[in-house]
Formats: C-alpha cells, structure tokens, sequence
C-alpha cells in the first residue's frame, strides 16, 4: 500500500507500523467517575468494519508522525490521511 | 541420440547445437529450445511420474501451466526440484533428471499404488488414518510423507546471489503478447514511462507459436519488429523472463525477473533472480489464455497434450511430437492445430466433438500408442504417437483475481474472463479478457492503452494497428467423456480424477471451496490453471447447476512458483537480521568474551579466564569479585530517551504508573510503566537533568517500542503537551560500575567530586572524564552493590572501557557479563524479563504500592480491576532448595507435598534460576499464590520436562543485603 503523509507525500506502506482503530485517541478520562467501565468499553470494544475504517499508522521508517489513515479494509483504498496531533485537537484533547 | 522428431521452422538458432543430459543419457538441442521442446525433438515424451499415482507422463503444456513434466534442474548446490521443463530454457550443459521415481523413471517401484487406486481416492488419507489418532503423527504422516513429495532439494547453501529492486512506471503491461505489444506501442509512443513484462525469454506470446501473418509478416516477425521499435524507446523498458508473480494495492506488482537461469552459472556480479517491487500508476493485463483438457480414459498418457501445446512445438520449435497425430477438439482453434500439423507433413486425424465424435481411451503405457475413438457409436482404434486435445481456453484471469475479485462466466467463450475493475487501475485485455483473434487482441490492447493515457492525461496518439487475423472462436462446451470405466485425470499434478469429483459430489463436498480440498483440486504447484475450471464444469454437470451458479475458486499469489531464496533476496545469512555490537564488543572480543544475542545485539554473556573450564566458574568469580571490590559492564543496549519540554514532568507522569512531578532536579527514580490494560510494560530509570529535561532508560528489549509508544502518548493523547523525544540509545555508551570499590575506580576517571555528599545514591549528574570528556553519571543499582552508570558519547566507548580496566588493576576490578548481571539481580529480587512477561500485574511483582491512584496514568485504572487485583493471586517470592545442594530448574511449578501434579493443584511457577555463589546455593524467583502469606512455607517445585522434583522454602526476594546498606555506602 502507499500512504500519502500529509508532510511527507506518498510513502510505501513498508516504513509505517499499524496500530488499530484510531477511537484509542479518545481515551477516557482515568480520574473520573465510572472510569474502570469507560476504560473497559475503550480498550476491548472495537468495531470491525468490513469497509471505511480510521485507524493508527506509526512512520517509525521516516518522521515519527502517528498519522490516522481512512482505509477500506475490502478494498485497501485509502480516502484520507491527517496528522494523528490534527485529529486528537479536533477531539478536543489538549494536555 | 539424434533429434529425430525435429521438423523444418521454428524460431530455434539451428547454427548451434547445445549438449545436455536428461536422466545421464546425452541428447542435443538448439538455441531457443525449452527442456522440453529438446526432449521432444528428440523423441522422449516420458518426463515425470505423477505425485500419487506414480503414473508416467509427458507435458501436456508448452508454457507456465505445466503440471507434469517437472524435473530437478541441475546438478549440485544449484540443483532446483520441481522445475518445470516446459519453461526452462536450454543451456549448454544442461543437466535434469527425472524425479518422484524409484530406481528409474521407466521401472517405478512406487507405480504399485497406481495398481491401488481404487482405495487411494479422494479423502483416503483423511478417512483411513484418522484412527488410533496417536498414529497420525508417529506412523502415518512419516510414512505417507516419504512417499509422496515430489523433488528432492540439495540441502546444499545456495551459491548464487538474489536481488530485490524497486521500479516506477506510469503504465505496466503483463504480457508481450499482440495484446501487450500494441498497448507497448501505443503507450511508448505516447511518451508514457512504459514496463512490458512477459515470462518468456522471447517476446511475441502466442504470434511465436501460430503462422497467421500479421501487417504482411510472420507473427513472430511482426514481433521482433515491435520489440526492436520498444526497445529504442528510452521510454519504455522491456523485461523478458519476468514473470508478474502477484498484484499487491495501490497499482504495486510482485515480479520475478530471472536474470541468469537461462545460463550455467550467472554471470560474474549477476544476482540469479530479482524480486522487482513495480509501483504502476496504471496496468494491463495481458497474459493470454490457457487452453484446458477434455477428460476421458487414461488421459494421462506421455504424447498426449493440449492441442495449442503440439501446435506451439512445431511452429515455434519444429518438432512433431509424433508422425502421426490425434486432434480432439470442440472449437475451431482446435481445427487450427491440425491444419498447422498437416502443412509440416504430419499425419491427422480429427476428432471433432461438433460432429458427434469423441476419444473415449488410450494405450501405451509409457508413451501414447493408440486411441480409441466413439464415431456414431462405432468404437475405432487409431495408432497415433501424439493426441492433441481442446476443450476451449480459460483467459488467464488469475492476477486479476489477487485482490479476491471473482471472474465473470463468459457463455460466448465457455470460459471465466476477469470482472471489471476487481483491481484498480487495472485492465484486460486480448485473450485475457476473452478476446481471442489477433486482430481483437491488437485492438484490445491498443485501446487498453489508450485508456490509460487519457487517465492519466497524456496524449492518445492515433491507432496505428497491423492487419492480422480475425477469426471465429466457435466452441460446443464437452468437459468430459462419459461412460468410461477406468480414471480420466482432470487435474494431472495433484492426480484428481473425474471419480474423485464423483465421490465429492456424493460426500456432499458440492461447493467449490469444499471440492477443491476434499479432493486437492488446484492446490499443487501449478495451481490447477489447466483443472481448476474443468473440475467446477465437472460439478456443475453432477449437481445440475449451470458453472456460474457452482462458482469459481480464485487464484492467489504467486502466479508460479517463487524460489525461497528469491523471497529472501540479500536478506540472508548475517544479513538476515543486522547485529548490533556493544561499545566495548571488540576489547570483549580481545579477552575472549562468550556472547550471546539479545535482540539484536550481542553483549557479552562471560568473560572466561585462562584455566576456567565452565561458564559457572567464570560467572561465580565475576560476582563475586564484584561484590568483593568493583565490577564492570557494558549496559549501552538499554534504551535510552532523551524528554524536553515545558510539560516533560507531566508527561512522565502519564506515562509511568509512579509519581515523577516530585523528583528533583539532579535525581534519578526507577519508574514503572504499564500497558492501557493494567499489565506491566517496562521499567528503568529515569534522570532528570534539568529543569525541563529528563533522560529516560528503558529495558533493552523494549527501546523501540517504549519510545514509539512515548510518540503515541505525545501525539494522539496530550498533543498539546510541549514536550519532545529523541532516541539516543545509539549516542550514549554506558556502563554500569558496581562493588564497594565503584567509586574508588570512577574518582580516577572522573573530573568532578562524586564522593557521597557530592553525588548521593539516586544523584546524576553531568560530568567530564579523563580531563574534559563530557560525560553523566547517575548513581543508581541494579547489583544491590555502591553502584554507578556512567555514560560517554558512543565513539568513546571503547576508550572508556580500557581506560577503565587499567585503572581499575589496582582494585583488582572485573567485567562482568549478562550472566553475573543476572545472578545479583536475582540475589537483590529485582524483576526483569522472565518476570515482566507481558501478564504481570505490579502487585505480583510486589510493587502495588507503586502505582499512584491520585494521577491519570497510562495502565492506572484496569491495574485497580478485579482480576489484578484479586488477593489470592500470585506474589513475587524468593525460593531455596531445602537441601542447598540440590538444584532448582526454571519454569518448574509449586505444589504442596503430596499434592498430584496437575493444573488444579498449580500454585505457581519459578521464573528465574540462578547458582548464588553468596548463598552457595540454587535460588530462585518465583510468582506462587499468596506468595506473601507463604513465606517460610516449605514446598515442591516440581517440573515434568525436566523430570526434577526438589521440596524448597519460600523466603522474601532479597536474598543478599536485603535492608539496601550497600548501595548507600
């Protein structure tokens, strides 16, 4: 696969490393009520689709960017690609 | 032996004569030749025996589709098995030799279970061995594994060089057929970066193997006119021999580029075969078609082949298989062999499905004699050397299907042509995509390429296309002949039969997935390119399903066979995996250091002395002369991270379980780093040097995945954090100094005053050794002894250690290695591998009180669930034998006395083992059930690999200097 890094342009999927479903930035709050149950349903409950899937890339052969890449996983085609930093600020996590 | 059945044409270099051998005896063949068109010339039709039946057999096939006549080529290391002789192109001095068989290729002992037949049929092995199931792995599967197989491999190391390359084009051609050459032409004048691959050593594809004229010429002449044309185009690069083995995502292609087979040994510097990694904006397919059998009695015969493969021999080779020949067809392509035949003086008798006729059995046991044939119900013996057979030709669909795409049934061609669009950017066209006159296959192709120049926008020259042939393709579908009594082979490598089909469709074994692994249809090396199709037909027919609604299996990687060391290119030996050596490897090496692999590194693992004949003895001296006054060691593989930033002190503070925001500047802590799920990851020590600046050691295992996992804390949980990583594992040698003589040593060495008040236990500080190196010293421990690491830029390393071995002679200093590392480790009770294994809570380790519950840790939460922390789990313990002569074995598991040794009875298990030579004893850590409530406890540790049982005493985990005295010192 090609990913084409937001910085970098296209680059062979080879220099990246997978991590999962790109839900894992939107890790709970651990100081809050019910967290054990959040971290529960965070870290074990995951969709599988069979189709658009937004998951962790890691370019560990090139800049270290954690970059979140929209890919279908029947067909490999893959629609987007930001900056994993981008898309967490989105969520609104700052520090 | 003479080539008697050479004929006149061919496209084979007649002015020279090549010698090879086959089975030892010496044939001659011409420049141009494969194996097996030499062989055939040369009137040997028996090439192999099949994989179970031991039948004799010939090729059925002049291409890549061969499933029968594969030899072992070569002669030595380089001898390859299971090559196909069909496609090996002939050399001087060529050596093969027929395999599968026992003494000789005509008299084969093992041809017995062809005479066994009727038990050995489809799903025999799996209904007869499956009882006493203890045999299967003992008995049955060596027995049944010696006798099936088919070559044999050297066991030799491979001598030749393997390459692995990478190529960019705009638009890639699989094929250099009439198809692929006019998409070559068009594209290439375009200006289009162009590849044109095709697996043959000589361009043209089929227009090698037919005498239709193209544009006023021979086919093959028109070819060598387009190639010559390609290639003075610096635009376009043409890859013979190049075999497109896989279509990867994103338009990347898997090729296989065989440089130097086509030579006895490659030349100087050449690699023997290259893995290209072709990265395509747009593709073609145009790898033609395969022609496939009609299946009846003893179909199987040397002489009998597909009648596109007899017409490819003499057009292409000039040889008759036999003087006189069968054809049994269904479709006019099939009249066109026997046409092409007669005009090279060839006897031919036609047998045309069309008029009612068929081919119901034939003789010869190694080499076709006769065939019977069924004409208006009158049966007829016709001696014949050779029988060419059609049932019509399958496009070849299978690259098209590597992204899981299903063909799409074409009922005007009998035959599965790939679905649209199953591979982006890729097309078909020619006899791949069902159209299968020369006159379709340039227009295909053309416009395949004209396609894709307007995709990718540039300009579509105007069509400039030859005049060629277009011929009518009628077929009448016949799979099979019925009413015979003995086995038609449909499949030939695997031996599957029209019986084997039967018995699948009366097992019920209906769907095609089901038929092709109850009865291993397709699934040898040939991937049943010329079964897999007459074998669904075949099913359709019994379940009275038309073949669309029965379905198609689809191909995978590769398209044929990829040699092991192909795969591996350069990546083999101690290229395999690089080797990473420690700053101090070559003064270890100088003293004669044993090592040992650590991922990749090499540390040393003990440093014998003259005289010592065990490793015991040395590790024994190396701990205890540490101990005893001061030892050395190389600790640089841990890793290390360099943190800076504003936030740095919260950021450690997510990621370590324990509190970071208080530790002063100028002190190290141990810190304890958990997964998300509760589990402990990693631990080591962290400095804080500055303000805002820490360097943090991880284990050596986990340097890369710690700081990756770091980034992914930095980027995706705190991205405003104002805190940056570096690695330096790579920048910092560093050894650790330990005993009571540590600073003794290091005072000699270092340029500041590191005495106790000045560098407390836990102090680090940035220094400079022996007059002006910038270094850091951290006092911390990992031996329980006064202990320091001490870090200089790598390049220094190997200065550092001699430096340090001189002046540490007057204290009688040692080095010690991984070994001595781990004896005081666990003398101390300190958890490392063995214990961090990937399901260890913290309070099992003893270290619960570590985790802080009052900050937003990584891990914190899941580490306080109920499993983790259930009371009755397991603790970390020391263990002693309770004769301190016996000797404790890892992995052994506690029982209480007289408790059987099965799981229910499990208390736990000994992680790590080691001779204390303090203690004089075996002592060992362990994680026992409320090990904490255990202490003093006498039990078994028992383990039934080793066959060893000895009764031990649970104790606490720091078995040497347990109250810390000696680190403070």
């Amino acid at each position: 696969m090609i990913i084409n890094h937001p910085i970098l342009g296209p680059r062979d999927a080879q220099e990246f490393v997978y991590l999962g479903d790109a839900g894992l930035i939107e890790r709970p709050d651990g100081l809050a009520e019910g967290a054990v149950d959040a971290f529960h349903d965070y870290l074990y409950l995951r969709d599988n689709p069979a189709g658009e899937h937004r998951e962790l890339w890691y370019h560990e052969q090139g800049d270290r960017s954690w970059l979140v890449v929209t890919r279908n996983t029947l067909t490999h085609e893959i629609t987007r690609v930001e900056l994993a930093r981008d898309v967490a600020r989105a969520k609104g996590r700052s520090k | 032996m003479t080539q008697s059945n050479r004929i006149a044409g061919g496209q084979i270099d007649r002015t020279r004569t090549l010698s090879f051998t086959f089975d030892g005896v010496a044939y001659r063949g011409h420049p141009g030749d494969t194996l097996a068109s030499a062989l055939l010339a040369n009137g040997v039709r028996l090439m192999g025996r099949s994989f179970k039946y031991h039948r004799p057999r010939g090729p059925i096939s002049a291409g890549s589709e061969e499933p029968n006549a594969l030899v072992e080529l070569r002669e030595g290391a380089r001898r390859e098995p299971n090559t196909r002789a069909t496609v090996a192109e002939l050399f001087d001095g060529l050596s093969a030799d027929s395999q599968n068989r026992w003494p000789s290729l005509s008299f084969d002992a093992m041809s017995i279970k062809d005479r066994l037949s009727s038990f050995l049929t489809a799903g025999f092995y799996d209904t007869t061995f499956r009882w006493p199931a203890s045999f299967w792995e003992k008995v049955y599967e060596p027995i049944i594994r010696k006798a099936a197989g088919l070559g044999a491999m050297s066991r030799l190391e491979d001598p030749d060089q393997y390459d692995k390359g990478f190529l960019h084009c705009d638009l890639l051609i699989i094929g250099a057929g009439p198809a692929g050459l006019a998409a070559a032409l068009s594209a290439g004048r375009a200006g289009a970066q162009v590849i044109l691959a095709d697996e043959d050593f000589r361009m043209g594809g089929r227009l090698n193997a037919e005498t239709h004229e193209v544009g006023g010429m021979t086919g093959a002449g028109w070819a060598v006119q387009a190639v010559s044309e390609l290639s003075h185009m610096p635009n376009v690069r043409l890859m013979p021999r190049t075999t497109i083995i896989a279509a990867v995502d994103h338009g990347i292609y898997g090729a296989v580029e065989r440089v130097s087979d086509h030579l006895a040994v490659p030349a100087p510097g050449k690699p023997r075969q290259i893995l290209w990694r072709i990265y395509s904006r747009r593709a073609i397919l145009a790898g033609g078609a395969t022609e496939r059998p009609i299946a009846f009695e003893n179909n199987d015969r040397p002489g009998i082949m597909l009648a596109g493969a007899l017409r490819a021999y003499a057009n292409r080779w000039g040889v008759a298989v036999g003087r006189r020949a069968a054809i049994f067809t269904n479709n006019d392509d099939g009249l066109r062999t026997a046409a092409d035949l007669k005009a090279k003086g060839v006897e031919v008798r036609v047998i045309d499905v069309r008029k009612g006729e068929e081919v119901v059995d034939s003789s010869g046991r190694l080499g076709l004699k006769s065939v019977t044939i069924r004409s208006g119900g009158r049966l007829e013996t016709f001696p014949c050397e050779a029988l060419g057979v059609s049932g019509g030709w399958n496009p070849n669909v299978n690259v098209a299907s590597h992204h899981r795409g299903r063909p799409v049934w074409e009922p005007a061609i009998e035959a599965f042509v790939p679905g649209q669009g199953d591979i982006p950017g890729l097309a078909a066209a020619g006899a791949a995509a069902g159209r299968f006159s020369t006159r379709a296959a340039l227009e295909t192709g053309a416009a395949a390429a004209e396609e894709a120049l307007s995709d990718l926008g540039l300009a579509v020259p105007a069509r400039d296309l030859p005049q060629a042939e277009d011929g009518a393709y009628a077929i009448e579908p016949k799979w099979y002949v019925a009413g015979g009594k003995g086995r038609a082979w449909i499949d030939q490598q695997n031996d599957v039969t029209l019986k084997d089909v039967k018995l699948a469709h009366q097992e019920n074994y209906t769907s095609v997935e089901h038929l092709k692994r109850y009865t291993t249809l397709g699934m040898a090396t040939d991937q049943g390119k010329t079964a897999n199709v007459l074998g669904l037909a075949v099913m359709a027919g019994l379940t009275g399903k038309s073949i669309p609604e029965t379905g198609t299996t689809i191909y995978r990687p590769p398209y044929t066979p990829v040699a092991m060391g192909t795969l591996a290119g350069r990546s083999r030996g101690q290229e395999f995996k690089p080797k990473r050596l420690t700053p101090s490897h070559h003064w270890a090496s100088e003293q004669g250091a044993v090592f040992v692999e650590v991922g990749m590194w090499l540390r040393a693992q003990w440093l014998p002395r003259p005289g010592e004949t065990t490793w015991r003895e040395s590790v024994d001296r190396e701990v205890l002369q540490t101990r005893r006054s001061v030892g050395i060691c190389d600790v640089t593989t841990l890793g290390k991270i360099d943190i800076q930033g504003r936030d740095a002190a919260a950021f450690l503070d997510k990621v370590y379980a324990n509190n970071f925001a208080s530790l002063a500047v100028g002190k190290c802590r141990y810190g304890l780093m958990l997964r998300e799920d509760g589990i402990v990851y990693d631990d080591g020590t962290t400095a804080r040097l500055g303000e805002h600046e820490y360097v943090m050691t991880t284990t050596t295992a986990n340097a890369v995945l710690v700081f990756r996992n770091l980034e992914y804390a930095r980027q995706c949980l705190y991205p405003d954090m104002d805190v940056q990583l570096i690695s330096t594992t790579e920048a910092w040698a560093q050894f650790s100094v330990a005993g009571p003589n540590a600073r003794r040593l290091l005072q000699k060495i270092v340029d500041q005053d590191i005495s106790d008040a000045a560098l407390p236990y836990m102090g680090c500080k940035e220094i400079t050794v022996c007059g002006g190196l910038r270094a850091r010293i951290f006092r911390i421990s990992f031996s329980g002894e006064l202990a320091y690491e001490i870090a200089v830029p790598t390049r220094y390393g190997d200065a550092l250690i001699r430096e340090m071995v001189a002046q540490g002679a007057e204290f009688d200093a040692v080095v010690y290695g991984t070994e001595a590392l781990g004896v005081m480790r666990v003398e101390k009770g300190h958890v490392a591998g063995n214990e961090l294994n990937g399901q260890s809570s913290a309070l099992n380790m003893g270290l619960g009180k570590m985790v802080s519950r009052k900050k937003d840790s990584i891990g914190m939460v899941l580490s306080q669930r109920e499993g983790m922390t259930d009371p009755d789990g397991y603790r970390l313990v020391g263990v002693k034998p309770v004769n301190s002569a016996e000797k404790l074995t890892a992995g052994s598991h506690f029982l209480d006395k007289g408790a059987a040794p099965v799981m229910a009875n499990d208390l736990g298990w000994l992680t790590s083992v080691v001779y204390s030579p303090h203690l004089g004893s075996s002592i060992a850590l362990g994680y026992l059930k409320k090990g904490d409530e255990r202490r003093g406890a006498r039990l078994r540790s028992v383990n039934l690999l080793a066959k060893t049982e000895v009764e031990v005493e649970i104790v606490s985990p720091h078995f040497f200097d347990p109250e810390g005295e000696r680190l403070r010192g």
